[in-house]
């Protein structure tokens, strides 16, 4: 304080701090990413614990015997399901009843904005079936739940198999604390959305659903479960959810824990766990599971049908069986028992999942980056509030013409407003763009963002006309960046990966950005810094890390049907990527943009 | 120890008998003006009318005891000295025991589910007022706690499991899960909440369980919901206490007090089933007791208490039975029955068959003979009846193991007149809604149903967003009974009495906010959530037979505990399940300390920080003397220029 407070040495502090600010930004930029990059190197992270104790001391056995049966029962379920053409709903009423369970169902709709053409629907209609397994001597004032989706085609029929297997053998137990809930969902996320909106009677999202009849109780804990041959090798396990938010770590070791008692193969984004971390090889290995971690926190889709409960503190995690490992074969028996197992557990839990880490990275299964350890990545690439201080120095030094704040009210009103054109014009106007051009409706929707995007940036010639000083831009500056630190930290403590991503192309694009630079060469270099070219490289750059390189052609339709997913992910989902990037991201570029152009 | 509590009783009794006479005979002209007051049912006048209202009741029962003990005339009990001796004549001569009456009955019920349905009810009657120390069959532990308290009516449950009502049907006595306690208390109990507070710690001690959890803020007085069951006119609700305790854990150490509390404890007769590992080893288990004056005989001029324990039990099919539809009493219970209870004065049990009039559906072995129907819950049912004291049921081998034998496997659905459910709608920690979801089956009826809704202060409720809607349609109660809750003093009550429309669902919705408690005031787990008790639905449901009204007929016990005031209606109480809330709870970990602490620092350091980075200085001159000041201040009033 003393330091501050002394006239003298505060000048000096501060001619340091402005002398120095170039290569002080360089150096922590630099740092940020190398810390970055340090994460996953094994001897710096943790190795994963059990933290709740209820799950970690006990000890449950696991019995489950009839994985043949479970799998006829798919078999039978996929003979329905052909027959019916969709999902078999009074097969699986009656097949549930026999079972013992109180079976309901739940009508629902959904008239997308667009048609999506990923998944080839448009207009939705489907019906969820689940039963539910009332625990003797519980009050129906808790329960878990066991999900699969009902996919066309012969996708997923031994999970339904397995998870009416399950069911089976769960009725015949005495051990049940909390009801547990066996749901078959239509139409992947939508039905999930239908039923976790109508189990909770709210609606976010504008969609048709029946009021549901059975409930058990507030929900502790979810599985959803996708199995689409008879032998697995391997079981993945998906944990980002909606808008980045992640499950409970407790969760994920309970699955590793139990992969590891049963002795299943487990992954993370699809990645084996490696013993080498020393080598070369082995460290890449972890950057990549890092990496593709951080690229799909960073979308805030749902990367499995259990996204969506993460909204409603419902901790849940999707279980995916692969079948690409030739060398270890399991059969369904061992996965109901490891099912079996995990469930036992959390039918043990006596408080929600809430002693481990809800916010983390996992290199691998066994090792996890808590956010103690990755924020500080962020924080270093976040000095440019350094540049702000050294414009505030010199903007604080009297001069003559010194503009008032509202100078620049113009700039931020006019990017604004372009950022709500680019949220709501490409569905707004998604008809007229098919009547006059030869495109579908989805084409029109990203191409029209596509041109708002583009046309935004033709918009700063024509809002200087205040007073286009020296002391102007600097203003304007300065407001920008205290704009971009604010929105990258607040986006950065609730999705750390979009956060981070976004600070990796905008800060070196906010930090350099002057008047006085040549024109074309910063112009480009500001465009390829910008949050549409980020995105473009994200999603090379994600195909690169998934093993599966694009060329240039199919990345740009790849890139396309992003976008289109992104905003359709926004209006079915309630997923706030978009919106994000939209009204607040885009716009806060278009500042700096502004005043590369300011005269 | 025992002892020296028996001889405080006995003082404590005569001593208040004594009290009673005196303060009946200085009232003795007074007694017409109270008698008026009493007729106005003006209960706010003051300490003094109360008092005044309150005696008459103490005299006129004094004077039952006196014709019932001696036959003495009611003016008899204005002089002292007669009475205490009659007090202790009662005491201590064997002759003028009161008389007292055990009845033991066990039903059983095949419920469609496949599900058995097993209730006991055991019946003590005792032609007393509790001014005895000589307990023959009813026991003693309640009946101190019965006159020391005053208690006119006492209702107590614990409840393992929610009773599946859209399976099952209805329960003969039903019970919200945890433990219920509802008390009436005589008007002559001045100080009602401090009785109250020492009732429930005594029964806490009775019954080994968490009695003492019950305060002022789980407490209420509802208006309408809780009637008086035994006889007596008087419902002024402020001798009513009502508590629920939806967290209670019901386990071995309740049922042991109350299996003790039988005459023959589980010694003999029905109560030899009762075995622990067998009774918890089922979907539903509710235990209660409930104690209430009846009348002596049609005429009801005398009244006699009843104390009436029952237990229901639901045995499952797919965990008890393996999924097979066969039950019999060792099955079930792991015990056959040998004798019956050598106290009881009918041993019987019930066994309904009225789904299997041919025995199509599932046969019975060993056969009776024996056929009995009753009007129950609006439905009139056919029993086989197997009654224990006769030496022929046990037949050849001394023993019975009644046994049930399904021969088709399919169950018919099953349409309750009245259910209810209710949950929490909404995400998020800050706000939430209480739905309660009513339904009425009855295709052409509509009927009144009476709601209590009671939730703790920490949820608070937004009373003006509560609507009721049937068939999409606003449904306006005619009756709206509200209580607004007081912080960490007592919680909302909101009774209701809404009209069902005929085959109709009707929706009652509250917003909610949640409160951020104190930090002390959080449970060890505070990340469990906390319990909102059951809300109960009190209606009289269309009957689709005539009731019997006639309540001194000899009935079974299961079907004649409630009342039964019209032919065309029966009553039914239905609890819906507690709700699990979460509430805005604090990480109570070091990391969360960490932060919390790393905060404040900021915050402090901010401020300082901030301030000397926008602040700009200057070197200011040293201030003029006081003679300066002063001359500038004149030269500033003569409009010169400063020095």
């Amino acid at each position: 304080m003393g330091l501050l407070s002394d006239p003298n040495r505060r000048r000096a502090l501060i001619s340091l701090l402005t002398r120095l600010n170039a290569p002080i930004c360089v150096v922590c930029y630099m740092a940020g990413v190398a810390w970055f990059m340090g994460l996953a190197f094994e001897p710096f992270t943790l190795r994963t614990y059990m933290s709740e104790n209820a799950m970690g001391s006990t000890m449950v056995e696991e019995r489950f015997p009839a994985g043949e049966r479970a799998l006829a029962t798919g078999r039978e379920f996929s003979a329905h399901k052909k027959k019916v053409g969709g999902m078999p709903v009074d097969w699986l009423v009656k097949t549930m009843q026999d079972r013992g369970l109180e079976v309901f169902t739940q009508r629902f709709s959904r008239t997308l904005p667009f048609p999506d053409e990923n998944k080839e629907r448009y207009m939705v209609k489907g019906t969820n079936v689940y039963g539910i397994l009332r625990a003797p001597r519980a009050p129906r004032t808790e329960a878990l739940v066991l999900s699969a989706p009902c996919t066309p085609g012969d996708h997923n029929n031994q999970a339904v198999g397995l998870l009416l297997g399950l069911a089976q053998y769960f009725r015949n137990q005495i051990y049940w604390a909390k009801d547990i809930i066996f749901l078959v969902n239509e139409h992947d996320l939508i039905g999930m959305q239908a039923w976790l909106e109508g189990y909770h009677h709210t609606n976010t999202t504008g969609m048709n659903w029946s009021p549901l009849q059975g409930r058990g109780g507030s929900i502790q804990a979810a599985l959803s479960l996708e199995l689409s041959s008879d032998v697995i090798t391997s079981l993945d396990l998906v944990l980002e959810g909606l808008n980045g938010q992640l499950p409970n770590l407790d969760l994920a070791n309970l699955f590793y824990a139990f992969c590891q008692k049963i002795g299943v193969v487990c992954t993370i984004q699809g990645k084996l766990q490696r013993n080498d971390w020393d080598s070369v090889s082995g460290y890449s290995h972890s950057v990549q599971t890092l990496m593709l971690m951080v690229m799909k926190q960073a979308s805030g889709r749902p990367w499995g049908d259990h996204g969506l409960f993460l909204r409603y503190h419902i901790e849940a995690a999707t279980i995916k069986g692969i079948n690409s490992f030739r060398q270890f074969k399991r059969d369904a028996t061992t996965i109901g028992r490891l099912l079996e197992g995990m469930y036992r557990k959390l039918n043990n839990l006596l408080e929600r999942l809430h002693q481990s880490y809800f916010f983390y990275l996992m290199p691998s299964l066994s090792h996890f980056v808590s956010i103690g350890y990755y924020m500080p990545a962020f924080c270093l690439l976040a000095v440019i509030l350094l540049q702000a201080l050294d414009l505030w120095v010199q903007i604080a030094t009297p001069q003559e013409s010194s503009p008032g704040v509202l100078s620049v009210l113009t700039p931020l009103v006019i990017s604004h407003l372009t950022g709500v054109a680019l949220y709501t014009l490409p569905t707004r106007f998604q008809e007229m763009a098919v009547e006059h051009f030869p495109v579908s409706e989805t084409e029109a929707v990203v191409l029209t963002a596509i041109a708002v995007y583009t046309a935004g940036l033709a918009l700063p010639h024509n809002t200087h006309r205040c007073l286009g000083t020296e002391q102007g831009w600097k203003v304007l500056k300065l407001v920008a960046l205290l704009y971009l630190a604010v929105l990258l930290g607040c986006t950065a403590l609730i999705n750390f990966s979009l956060g981070y991503i976004l600070a990796l192309t905008l800060v070196p694009a906010a930090a350099f950005v002057t008047p006085n630079l040549p024109k074309v060469l910063s112009a480009f270099i500001m465009v390829i810094l910008s949050p549409a070219c980020t995105l473009l490289y994200s999603v090379f750059f994600f195909q690169e890390l998934q093993e599966a390189p694009v060329s240039f052609q199919d990345g740009w339709l790849l890139y396309l049907s992003v976008i289109s997913q992104g905003i359709l992910d926004h209006f079915l989902y309630g997923s706030l990527v978009y919106p994000l990037i939209a009204l607040l991201v885009y716009p806060c570029w278009l500042l700096f943009w502004n005043i590369l152009f300011w005269k | 120890m025992a002892a020296h509590r028996c001889s405080y009783i006995a003082v404590l009794l005569s001593f208040c008998g004594l009290s009673l006479f005196i303060v009946a005979g200085s009232q003795k002209t007074t007694l017409p003006v109270g008698e008026h007051a009493a007729a106005n049912g003006n209960p706010q006048t003051g300490t003094e009318t109360a008092e005044q209202t309150t005696e008459p009741p103490a005299v006129e029962e004094e004077l039952w005891e006196a014709t019932e003990v001696e036959g003495a005339t009611p003016d008899d009990a204005a002089t002292d000295t007669p009475d205490t001796s009659t007090q202790e004549s009662v005491v201590l001569s064997p002759v003028a025991q009161p008389k007292d009456d055990f009845q033991e009955e066990l039903v059983i019920r095949p419920l469609p589910s496949g599900d058995i349905y097993a209730s006991f009810q055991f019946r003590t009657l005792w032609e007393t007022d509790f001014r005895v120390s000589h307990y023959r069959l009813f026991p003693k532990s309640l009946g101190q706690v019965i006159s020391k308290f005053s208690v006119r009516e006492l209702h107590i449950s614990f409840t393992q499991g929610y009773w599946r009502t859209m399976q099952w049907g209805q329960p003969f006595q039903s019970s919200p899960p945890g433990a219920e306690l509802w008390v009436w208390f005589q008007d002559s109990v001045t100080d009602v909440d401090s009785t109250w507070k020492e009732l429930t710690n005594v029964l806490s001690g009775i019954f080994c369980a968490s009695l003492n959890f019950i305060d002022s803020t789980n407490t209420v007085q509802p208006s309408a919901s809780f009637k008086p069951l035994g006889i007596g006119n008087v419902t002024d609700h402020r001798f009513l206490r009502y508590a629920t305790l939806p967290r209670e854990i019901v386990c071995t150490e309740n049922l042991t007090p109350w299996k003790k509390l039988l005459p023959c404890g589980s010694k003999a007769g029905l109560a030899v089933l009762l075995k622990s590992e067998k009774l918890f080893y089922s979907s539903f288990h509710s235990q209660a007791v409930h104690i209430r004056p009846v009348c002596r005989d049609q005429d009801c001029k005398t009244t006699s208490w009843e104390l009436r324990q029952t237990l229901n039990v639901v045995f499952d099919l797919h965990t008890c039975a393996q999924g097979k539809r066969e039950w019999s009493l060792f099955k079930m219970f792991s015990r056959t029955l040998t004798e019956a209870c050598p106290l009881a004065s009918s041993s019987k049990i019930y066994i309904d068959i009225t789904d299997n009039p041919q025995g199509e559906q599932f046969e019975l072995s060993p056969a009776t003979s024996l056929l009995s129907q009753a009007v129950v819950l609006g439905d009139r049912r056919t029993f086989s009846v197997y009654d224990l004291t006769q030496r022929i049921t046990f037949g050849t081998v001394h023993s019975l193991n009644l046994l049930i034998r399904w021969k088709s496997s399919e169950g018919h659905t099953l349409r309750p007149l009245l259910h209810a459910e209710r949950y929490v709608a909404g995400y998020g920690l800050h706000v939430g809604e209480i739905h309660t979801v009513m339904y009425n089956n009855h295709p052409y009826r509509s009927f009144p149903v009476m709601l209590l809704e009671l939730v703790p202060w920490y949820l608070r409720l937004y009373i003006h967003t509560l609507t009721v809607t049937s068939k999409g349609k606003e449904n306006t109660p005619s009756y709206i009974h509200y209580q607004p809750s007081k912080d960490r003093v007592r919680p909302h009550l909101l009774e209701m009495l809404v009209q069902l429309p005929p085959n109709s669902v009707t929706e009652v919705t509250m917003q909610f906010e949640r409160a951020l408690l104190k930090w002390t005031e959080y449970t060890p787990d505070p990340n469990h959530g906390f319990y909102v008790g059951s809300s109960v639905i009190s209606s009289l449901v269309p009957s689709i037979v005539a009731m019997d009204t006639n309540i001194t007929l000899e009935q079974p016990l299961f079907s004649s505990f409630f009342p039964c005031k019209e032919e065309s209606s029966f009553f039914v109480r239905v609890y819906t399940e507690p709700l699990l809330v979460n509430l805005p709870t604090p990480d109570f970990s070091m990391p969360y300390n960490v932060i919390c602490l790393t905060c404040t620092v900021v915050a402090v350091g901010y401020g300082s920080l901030y301030n000397l980075l926008t602040r700009s200085f200057q070197i200011e001159e040293p201030s003029p003397g006081l003679a300066k000041r002063i001359a500038n201040i004149i030269r500033k009033m003569r409009g010169v220029p400063p020095l």
